[in-house]
């Protein structure tokens, strides 16, 4: 498709928006979006999903919680020559190795897109470094230190990275992740590097070796979780005092069911997480639909129902309340400014070119 | 009966022809025999058909696939074919000239059209670091490239300038490779080719074999010393009671797999129903909780739990039908107890142990989802690092040769079991 068209399209469905009647004539169409299931579909379901069926009854959508495979099943589709997804949620990482692999749509960004309700066009509202050759960010989530309050005294409470990394001072067993990514940062980080020059040191044997040098020095009270579920269980049942963890969950257990945890937003580790769009049969729909529902009211409307930040800057300012809680979601946000000041942005790039090696280095000093 | 003896035979000239026997209706006897061989065959095998096509299909094929993809070898053959053709001329030492960087620029500028550079660099990465990010970001750049394509290269990224790289292009550039076995065997090759023991801080997997082998014995020694006492007491109580601690057996086996192994979370973790009450009964202090979870201990228990009705089963079975009479005899001869139970009894219990043990020890050796929850880093098994790269890292091909390497391990010990314990297994 070319650029002018795609311009067209964008027009097309924003017209059909205003204009809802003149669309119901239209051939129903099912779309497969696939997500991560959970609270995280749902949030999509309610902010994107549901208004956009209302709008446009002729749209049917139906979702499939596949994203956690969904490299491994794009490839499998694309080669047996029968693609049924139409939108896929991905990591950004996977997103750049289904892109070379040439089995996703490369995106241009300012005709496939909405810009911003001031004008600015999507590629300089998409917060920097987001957009990807193939990707279109709808959220920021960022993996966190987390514990539990009640498991320190009132006037000892960590603050910090380094204070997860400090056994004497902050007693307890920790729980993380059981594979490299994020965890060398934070050692490295503990250990007095400077965010930015995180990945230049581990990029080098030594700076690999003073990592893990900084992991050994808790590796006695370590604990290792698998599935993201497990972190905001382990803390719950007071198994261990810190646990990494992602920030909607644990705002989930923490602000929904009321567990005592706090987050420490030092050396945040902070992603993205956003759609793809693979040659699946109902491409021009796909399109009208990404168009519509990445654009800055519906990011907002998505922190209404997860702490995930738009990945808009347009949209800050329009993120509200929790849609069931009531309560202000901004402080939850891991992109509000006050909870932003020491982030570590994942490098994708460093990881896919490193992260072989380092996972087997990693699993070897698991097991040791 | 052969044609020379049916022609010497003058007894038969009824049903000769020709120096051969017939039927009735005329035709040769052997002929009529062998169609209703035939057709017998024929019934039979549509008999086994369903369950034939379905093996066929659900197993053999994918098995087959699977073993296939662990020496598959496309990528580098496919997209770097001028570079292998020029590359014949280099020696291996060394960078290699002009000729070769032109080739690749030819091959990446095809390659990056076709968008196939994805999957080689991945392939390639899994071979030398950062090689993944060297492919692809000069591929995005070779179309602006013009002669000498070398220096442009070495300017594109530093691993262009590392002889490396170029090594394992001639090494594995052809359809088949034994690196994934190499990778699973905790080795790699050096610059001359040779295959040496991987670096000590990157050896995971033979470990994690001989570590899966050893917990899947006690394991099933485990479920021998706990399901022999009560497949006895079962098997020796009347059929209203036995019944009843039969259900008791099964009850666990019927709740669901993730219930279970969640029910073993809650009462062996640290702040966990046991420790609650070790702590309540003064036997250990707060500060030194038992680690019963998250590491080997808890995978051990909660496996010895799920796996013990593959054990009592069969063990069962053989027990109710060994007759009372034998160990009395026994008695009545001058055995004392333990000598009329443990050369009288025992024996004949063989078949069920035999049974049991191969039964709980195939399917702890491949088990995944326990270890995976309760197995924290020391309780992994080597399963869960072929879940890892089936489902995260897609490295296939390593898994593919991890799972070869223990389905071949698996038969051959099973071969050797069979040679030592014989024809007495009895599955079920």
């Amino acid at each position: 498709m070319n650029k002018p068209m795609l311009k067209m399209l964008g027009v097309t469905s924003a017209v059909s928006l205003l204009a809802v009647s003149a669309v119901q004539a239209q051939d129903p169409v099912r779309l497969t979006i696939v997500s991560w299931g959970g609270a995280y579909t749902q949030s999509q379901v309610r902010a994107y999903h549901e208004p956009y069926a209302e709008a446009n009854p002729h749209i049917t959508i139906v979702n499939d919680d596949g994203s956690a495979n969904a490299l491994a099943g794009l490839r499998a589709q694309s080669q047996a020559g029968n693609v049924t997804w139409d939108l896929v949620d991905m990591l950004p990482s996977d997103a750049q190795l289904a892109c070379d692999e040439g089995i996703i749509m490369p995106i241009d960004h300012d005709a496939m897109l909405a810009p911003a309700p001031d004008g600015t066009p999507a590629s300089q509202d998409f917060l920097p470094g987001s957009l990807g050759e193939c990707f279109i960010p709808q959220i920021v989530y960022s993996t966190v230190v987390t514990f539990n309050t009640e498991m320190f005294p009132e006037d000892n409470q960590p603050s910090s990275i380094a204070d997860f990394f400090n056994v004497d001072d902050f007693p307890g067993r920790r729980a993380i992740q059981n594979r490299p990514g994020g965890n060398l940062e934070w050692a490295l980080f503990a250990d007095g590097v400077h965010p930015d020059d995180i990945y230049d040191v581990l990029e080098t044997p030594e700076g690999v070796d003073r990592a893990f040098a900084k992991l050994d020095t808790i590796k006695d009270n370590l604990v290792f979780w698998t599935e993201g579920a497990q972190s905001p269980q382990l803390l719950a049942d007071q198994e261990v005092a810190f646990s990494t963890g992602y920030n909607g969950r644990i705002f989930d257990a923490a602000e929904v069911e009321g567990q005592p945890f706090a987050i420490i937003w030092d050396g945040q580790i902070v992603e993205w997480d956003g759609w793809v769009i693979p040659y699946g049969p109902n491409q021009e729909a796909v399109l009208e639909y990404v168009y519509w529902a990445t654009d800055t009211q519906r990011l907002a409307d998505q922190a209404k129902f997860i702490s995930y930040g738009p990945a808009r800057a347009s949209s800050a300012p329009l993120v509200g309340e929790h849609a069931d809680l009531g309560i202000d979601m901004n402080s939850h946000m891991p992109t509000n400014p006050d909870n932003y000041f020491s982030p570590i942005v994942l490098d994708n790039d460093f990881w896919t070119d490193y992260g072989d090696e380092l996972r087997e280095r990693f699993a070897n000093w698991m097991l040791r | 009966m052969t044609q020379g003896d049916a022609a010497t035979d003058p007894s038969m000239t009824d049903h000769m022809r020709d120096g051969q026997m017939v039927t009735a209706d005329g035709t040769p006897l052997k002929a009529s025999l062998k169609r209703a061989e035939r057709r017998r065959k024929i019934i039979a095998l549509l008999f086994v058909a369903p369950l034939l096509v379905f093996l066929m299909i659900s197993f053999i094929i994918p098995i087959g696939q699977m073993m296939f993809r662990s020496v598959d070898n496309p990528q580098i053959t496919s997209t770097l074919p001028r570079t292998l053709e020029a590359m014949e001329a280099w020696d291996g030492q060394g960078l290699p000239d002009e000729p070769v960087y032109a080739a690749l620029a030819a091959d990446l500028t095809i390659a990056q059209e076709n968008r196939t550079v994805g999957q080689l660099a991945v392939r390639l990465n899994y071979e030398i670091s950062a090689a993944r990010g060297a492919l692809t970001r000069t591929a995005r750049q070779v179309s602006n490239m013009e002669a000498p394509y070398k220096e442009k290269f070495l300017d594109a990224h530093r691993l262009w300038g590392n002889p490396e790289i170029f090594q394992i292009i001639k090494r594995e550039g052809r359809p088949l490779t034994a690196s994934y076995y190499v990778s699973a065997l905790d080795r790699t090759y050096d610059a001359d080719g040779n295959i040496v023991l991987q670096n000590e801080n990157r050896r995971i997997y033979v470990d994690l074999y001989i570590r899966t082998l050893l917990m899947s014995l006690g394991i099933t020694f485990l479920t021998l010393l706990l399901g022999f006492p009560i497949s006895f007491l079962m098997s020796s109580l009347p059929m209203r009671y036995a019944n009843l601690l039969m259900i008791f057996v099964l009850l666990p086996f019927w709740t669901s797999l993730l219930v279970r192994t969640t029910a073993w979370i809650v009462l062996l973790q640290q702040q966990g129903v046991i420790n609650e009450l070790l702590v309540w009964a003064g036997f250990i202090s707060s500060d030194n909780r038992l680690g019963m979870i998250h590491n080997m201990t808890g995978t051990i228990i909660a496996m010895t739990h799920i796996l013990l009705p593959f054990m009592v089963l069969p063990l069962y079975s053989v027990m109710k039908t060994i007759p009372p009479s034998y160990v009395r005899a026994a008695r009545s001869l001058g055995a004392n107890p333990w000598v009329a139970f443990w050369r009288v009894y025992v024996p004949q219990t063989l078949p069920g142990i035999g049974a049991g043990a191969v039964l709980v020890f195939i399917i702890s050796i491949g088990y995944y989802i326990t270890p995976a929850l309760v197995g924290g880093q020391s309780g992994q098994m080597i399963s869960n690092l072929i879940a890892y790269h089936m489902q995260t890292s897609l490295n296939w091909g390593l898994a593919a040769a991890l799972g070869t390497i223990l389905l071949v391990g698996v038969l051959v010990l099973y071969w050797v079991y069979n040679k030592l314990v014989g024809a007495d297994i009895k599955l079920g």
